[in-house]
């Protein structure tokens, strides 16, 4: 499925979290400038200072950390904070390093100490280094509290906001397709009960996923991985987006479209995650969890299951695959060792085949389209060179199988599926001339109709 | 009492912190790093979280099993399904973490031999002229994928089958915990709007 980056969350969040930071930091370095200017010049002052960074190198010290440079990647904070943090420290260093030349030695010991004080003060610099990583690794340690303010984002992320942005419009692009006069109350519940059924799934997937997402790197950022929520919460965020999700289609819109969208959920959380680690079919299943909601928009507008929804749900099926098997390819070694069971690992022929076929497919369906009345003749005319393009582009990754060409097919598909459907909804067959046509839909538009009165 | 609590800590498994509520610490006993078997069975890092903190805290994602380790907080009137809570939490960690980290650390070395053996039958070193490792293209790497894959099935679906079934239990049991906790809450408000 496509990529879940995480949900760029307000930018007024990331400041105040910066600036809660800040005074945290602030806080800290007012102490310890009074160690270093309270006693003025006094040798006891600067020993005290040296003592304080020496006990935190020794504890850091007997804990064993690791003096090696943590990768960039590995680190949780934002690296703005993490260079916030560096910066006080370092300010901190640069004035106690002017006090010790400062100090006239007065009589031997007091040179020993002296002496010691310099040798500790070369080692701090030397040992900087580990004590900025002891303390950086400390800081990596995160207190598995809410933070209320950090919740939307969250929340965002755990249901995969975008993907179920993505799923919505496929949903609006399938009720917006039915020829039927646009209802919008009927519009707008679709959309909203959609929305939060791919919520719920989406957030029980993740529920599933815990350790397998751990090892991922695309998806080691989840905020169960990171422990930002409770499995607790996400199930009860789950089932609280979920079941008024559902009941809001039941209800709301139809009894048909409440049961396909609880019907997706059920496959896609209680068939697809677990099959992803059984047996390569979990990519038809899944292709025909993205296939259902646009059937389900349709169903919505018109409440009932005709060619239509089925030959929508078949374009959005078939995108699927190009979409999936060209992603799918990248991650290969990281699907190995976490156990997922996908074609481009066991069966990359296959898995460039399908792609392929469900590209020229897409050719097929857009033609088929203006058959069944949906659209007009235009539709396959105009679609035909972004088919074929795509189809150009499964070809190379057919042939020349390799990353580049995976790459493109997948970035290609990102663009292909909105446009074809923007197409499709601009050649879309007016609805008087289907009237005309002999009414093939009185009856589901008076129940339609029926539906949209409060 | 930081003594108190690191001998404590150096005792696998979980027990009560004699003297009330306290951390579960996981740095090792006495002076720099115990060898792994002195390790608690989690294999920690040595964090100790603030005393004042009434929260577990997670840490950064381990080396090995790239999962987070948590060090969980022990109430000092921890109720007995908080403590099956807890306990259960504890142990399917250190069990992911064995099983992740023995995941990983077999894959590097079957990709190592794999590599090893590939370069050999191609008549290539290691390292070629410049120092660098030689590595092979991706799709030579997949015929290595698809057996490490095919080779682990079994291994994989009893951890599948082992995770869910934590998961749930550890989810169900926090659901209780709530519930007591939730009802726990009550009782004390009516105690208390009672006086």
């Amino acid at each position: 499925m496509s990529a879940a980056r995480p949900y760029g969350g307000p930018r007024a969040l990331a400041g105040l979290f910066v600036w809660h930071l800040q005074k945290r930091a602030f806080r800290q370095i007012p102490c310890q400038f009074v160690h270093l200017w309270g006693a003025a010049h006094g040798r006891l002052a600067a020993f005290r200072c040296f003592n304080f960074l020496k006990r935190m190198y020794v504890t850091q010290h007997n804990k064993d950390l690791s003096q090696r440079a943590k990768p960039k990647s590995d680190s949780v904070a934002p690296p703005f904070h993490e260079n916030q943090q560096l910066g006080q420290e370092k300010t901190v260093i640069y004035k106690i390093r002017p006090i010790s030349p400062v100090h006239q030695p007065l009589s031997e010991t007091s040179t020993r100490n002296e002496l010691r004080e310099m040798a500790s003060a070369a080692e701090m610099e030397g040992s900087v280094s580990s004590v900025k990583a002891g303390s950086k690794e400390e800081r990596q340690w995160k207190e598995m509290k809410l933070q209320l303010d950090d919740l939307p984002g969250i929340l965002a992320r755990l249901s995969k906001i975008k993907l179920t942005a993505l799923v919505v419009s496929t949903a609006s692009a399938g009720f917006a397709m039915a020829p039927v006069p646009f209802d919008l109350a009927c519009f707008l519940l679709a959309s909203l009960g959609t929305g939060l059924a791919s919520c719920a799934a989406n957030s029980i997937n993740q529920f599933f996923e815990v350790p397998f997402d751990s090892n991922m790197n695309r998806t080691k950022n989840r905020p169960l991985v990171r422990g930002q929520i409770s499995p607790l919460l996400a199930v009860c965020f789950a089932a609280a987006c979920g079941v008024p999700g559902i009941a809001l289609l039941m209800l709301g819109v139809n009894p048909l479209t409440g049961a396909l969208g609880a019907f997706n959920i059920f496959l896609y959380t209680c068939c697809y995650t677990p099959m992803k680690r059984m047996s390569i079919a979990n990519t038809w299943v899944g292709a025909v969890v993205g296939a259902i909601p646009p059937v389900m928009g349709w169903t919505a507008a018109t409440g009932s299951l005709d060619a239509g929804a089925v030959l929508l749900g078949g374009i959005l099926y078939s995108w699927q695959f190009p979409h999936f098997n060209a992603l799918s390819w990248g991650l290969r070694e990281d699907y190995s060792r976490g156990g997922y069971c996908m074609m481009s690992v066991t069966h990359p022929g296959l898995c460039r085949r399908v792609a392929l076929r469900h590209c020229l497919a897409l050719i097929g369906l857009s033609t088929v389209a203006p058959v069944l009345d949906i659209t007009t003749w235009t539709f396959p005319i105009i679609s035909l060179p972004i088919n074929l393009y795509i189809s150009y582009l499964g070809f190379r990754f057919y042939r020349d199988a390799d990353r580049s060409s995976s790459r493109k097919l997948f970035f290609c598909s990102l663009w292909h599926l909105p446009l074809l459907l923007l197409v499709m909804f601009t050649c879309k067959k007016p609805f008087l001339e289907k009237e005309e046509k002999g009414n093939l839909l009185s009856g589901n538009h008076g129940r339609a109709v029926e539906i949209r009165l409060p | 009492m930081a003594a108190a609590v690191r001998a404590a800590a150096a005792a696998a498994g979980a027990r009560r912190l004699a003297g009330g509520g306290g951390r579960r610490c996981r740095s090792s006993a006495g002076g720099g790093c115990g060898p792994a078997a002195e390790r608690p069975e989690s294999g920690g890092s040595g964090f100790c979280p603030p005393a004042h903190s009434r929260n577990d805290w997670i840490g950064p994602p381990d080396k090995s099993s790239n999962l987070r380790p948590v060090v969980f907080y022990v109430p000092p009137n921890e109720s007995l399904l908080e403590r099956r809570l807890r306990e259960l939490r504890q142990e399917t960690q250190a069990w992911n973490q064995q099983f992740w980290a023995r995941q990983n650390a077999s894959f590097q070395q079957e990709k190592e031999e794999f590599i090893y053996s590939r370069l050999k039958a191609k008549g290539l070193k290691m390292r070629d002229e410049t120092g660098q490792k030689a590595t092979l293209n991706a799709e030579e790497m997949a015929d290595f994928y698809k057996d490490f894959l095919s080779k682990n099935f079994r291994k994989h679906m009893h951890y599948n089958r082992d995770w869910y079934k934590r998961n749930f239990t550890i989810t169900f049991l926090m659901g209780q915990v709530a519930l007591e906790r939730a009802l726990r809450w009550l009782r004390w408000k009516k105690k208390n709007i009672g006086n």
